[in-house]
């Protein structure tokens, strides 16, 4: 099993699901993030006072998938998460050791 | 718990006083009003024919009647003037501040405007608007009017009457004294701007007080006061009553709804207050971003708004004067909107809805010590010219004066103030479009001597109002700094005044 973090632009969010929901993943865990990578920040200029905004506003998805998914998977985030521009994001692949549905009891694959 | 009882006995005390004053007021009132009518020295106010009283027996042409549509423009208007404080200045401020401290802008706002209202009906109204007595008459009013005393006999229905500019035009003295009670309040709001994020409740509180008092009172009686249009019935008279008038009135400043009184005077007390305090912590370090611009936005609208009461208000009768006042003020807050915006567009790249907003109140403060006293091509230049220079005075003077300014009180009210009353001087000139002014109150005609004269005129006024208002912010921060202290602790500081002052929190999702 493999955990796939991907953190992407904000108003990417609706089609990354639409394309991870197409290829059957199950569900995926959204947050709203702050961060920088090469995009870096923006100034904001208010009256005389002059702010340098280092973080920008992402939104990070979790997707806990099978492995036979992964190559799948991470296809459909790139496409549809892709715009061109720098800050499109980046897609984290860890090694998922174990789950458990907590209505069931269910644990490992079937529990994805 | 002792603390607490102790506030609970001073309050009692407080209002104890406050209530026996105003019964004693109560029962003088008769007794003022009837000894109004006849004894012209000891008319306290504005007013000739203080009295529209049936018991005088005057003859009808002596004692005018108010007339319904003036009183009801001026309630209106004295409404208005308190939607210019709350809640338009508390979110105009409130927006600007972070979200940790919205609350205690609002609650400094809202609390002082109360304080500083009931101050005015016990002491203010009277110090600031009735004649005084010996050197100090020119610089302050006297007693007469303590608890409104004398302002009407309510039981009897007889009302005292205040001059306006017109001859043989009056309103209630009451009224008078309702629509100058905004103003009081709502310049003593102004200069919270300039300590917000860091000043204690307390201090806030007593700060307001003395200022009110030795900075307000003074020169709104030195710019305002005089015996009104009517007292002037015969030259003879001339001299005698214009010695009775106020210091800078006297001079011949012109200060059509408070440029002097109410905007440089706040913001010259907000930049030394910001000197007094010091800087917010992190100041310079850490982002002190605007926390909701929406409210800012908000604020500054109702401000324009509620400023149609302050200036065209100030005509004090619903007439042509009114009429230029709302126009002008109408023109120059759009002019200097416009000029504010495209300035910071091309000197900082993007067109700011905080630019905007600060543009608007620029203007309105600009155009106020002006607005009935300068024509359509004075609203024009003074406008687009205070949104020029009010956006030097919140950034290339700012960091001159390198004080902590919060909300630039000194760069847009100081400023905007100075601009206003010089210009005032150029554009009142026929010449320019403007009015004139009136040389002689015994005919009420009007004339106008040099522009240069009355620019020299206005530049003193200014120069008094800056050093008076200056003095007395220093003088009575000190006095509060002694007795309760300035600042909150850096703690609550960094935890937000809302929480630590008040004991709660604005949003709560």
């Amino acid at each position: 099993m493999k955990m796939v973090t991907a953190v992407i632009k904000p108003f990417k969010l609706d089609e990354v699901r639409e394309a991870l929901s197409a290829i059957g993943v199950q569900g995926i865990t959204v947050t709203e993030v702050k961060g920088f990578g090469r995009q870096k920040g923006h100034t904001e200029l208010y009256r005389g006072a002059e702010y340098v905004v280092d973080f920008l506003p992402k939104v990070k998805i979790e997707a806990a998938i099978k492995d036979d998914m992964l190559d799948q998977v991470m296809e459909a985030i790139e496409k549809s998460a892709n715009t061109g521009k720098i800050g499109d994001g980046k897609i984290f692949v860890f090694d998922l050791q174990h789950v458990v549905r907590i209505r069931t009891g269910e644990t490992g694959a079937d529990a994805l | 718990m002792k603390k607490l009882n102790s506030l609970l006995v001073t309050t009692v005390l407080l209002f104890g006083v406050a209530f026996a004053g105003a019964t004693l007021a109560q029962d003088n009132a008769a007794s003022a009003l009837s000894g109004a009518a006849s004894a012209t020295a000891a008319v306290p106010i504005l007013a000739t024919p203080a009295v529209e009283s049936v018991a005088a027996t005057a003859t009808p042409a002596a004692a005018p009647v108010p007339n319904k549509g003036d009183v009801a423009w001026m309630l209106v208007c004295t409404a208005m003037v308190l939607l210019m404080s709350v809640p338009a200045l508390a979110l105009f401020y409130g927006g600007l501040v972070r979200s940790k401290n919205m609350l205690s802008v609002l609650m400094q706002v809202f609390v002082t405007f109360s304080l500083v209202t009931v101050l005015w009906v016990i002491y203010g109204y009277s110090l600031a608007f009735t004649e005084g007595s010996g050197v100090l008459s020119k610089f302050i009013g006297g007693t007469d009017r303590l608890f409104l005393n004398g302002i009407a006999n309510v039981a009897t229905g007889e009302f005292a009457m205040a001059a306006t500019f017109s001859k043989g035009v009056v309103i209630h003295e009451m009224l008078f004294a309702a629509f100058q009670a905004t103003f009081a309040a709502l310049t003593c709001c102004l200069i919270l701007g300039s300590v917000a994020e860091r000043m204690k409740f307390s201090a806030v509180l007593l700060f307001i007080t003395l200022w009110f008092t030795f900075s307000y009172l003074p020169i709104a009686h030195m710019v305002w006061f005089w015996m009104g249009p009517d007292a002037y019935s015969d030259p003879s008279l001339v001299e005698g009553l214009n010695a009775k008038a106020g210091y800078l009135w006297q001079m011949g400043a012109l200060d059509f709804a408070g440029g002097t009184v109410v905007h440089i005077n706040a913001g010259v007390a907000g930049l030394v207050a910001a000197y007094m305090l010091g800087k917010r912590i992190g100041y310079g370090k850490e982002a002190m971003t605007p926390h909701n611009l929406t409210m800012t936005m908000l604020g500054a609208s109702l401000l324009w708004f509620g400023w149609f009461g302050f200036n065209a208000g100030s005509a004090l009768e619903a007439g042509n004067s009114a009429v230029l006042a709302f126009m002008n003020t109408f023109l120059a807050t759009a002019c200097a909107v416009l000029a504010w915006t495209f300035a910071e567009w091309m000197l900082k790249g993007k067109p700011s809805m905080l630019g905007a907003a600060s543009g608007a109140v620029a203007g309105l403060v600009a155009i106020t010590p002006a607005a009935g006293n300068v024509g359509i091509p004075g609203a024009f230049a003074i406008g687009t010219i205070a949104g020029f220079v009010c956006l030097w005075g919140v950034t290339g003077l700012k960091r001159l004066l390198k004080a902590d300014d919060s909300l630039d009180v000194f760069g847009v009210h100081a400023v905007g103030g100075i601009v206003g009353a010089l210009l005032t001087g150029v554009f009142v000139s026929p010449a320019l479009g403007g009015p004139g002014f009136v040389t002689d109150w015994v005919t009420a005609s009007t004339g106008f001597t040099s522009i240069s004269a009355q620019v020299w005129i206005q530049a003193k006024a200014v120069g008094i109002a800056v050093v008076w208002s200056g003095v007395v912010t220093a003088v009575a921060l000190f006095i509060v700094k002694m007795v309760v202290g300035l600042r909150v602790s850096e703690d609550d500081e960094r935890e937000g005044l809302d929480i630590t002052s008040h004991g709660e929190t604005a949003y709560n999702n």
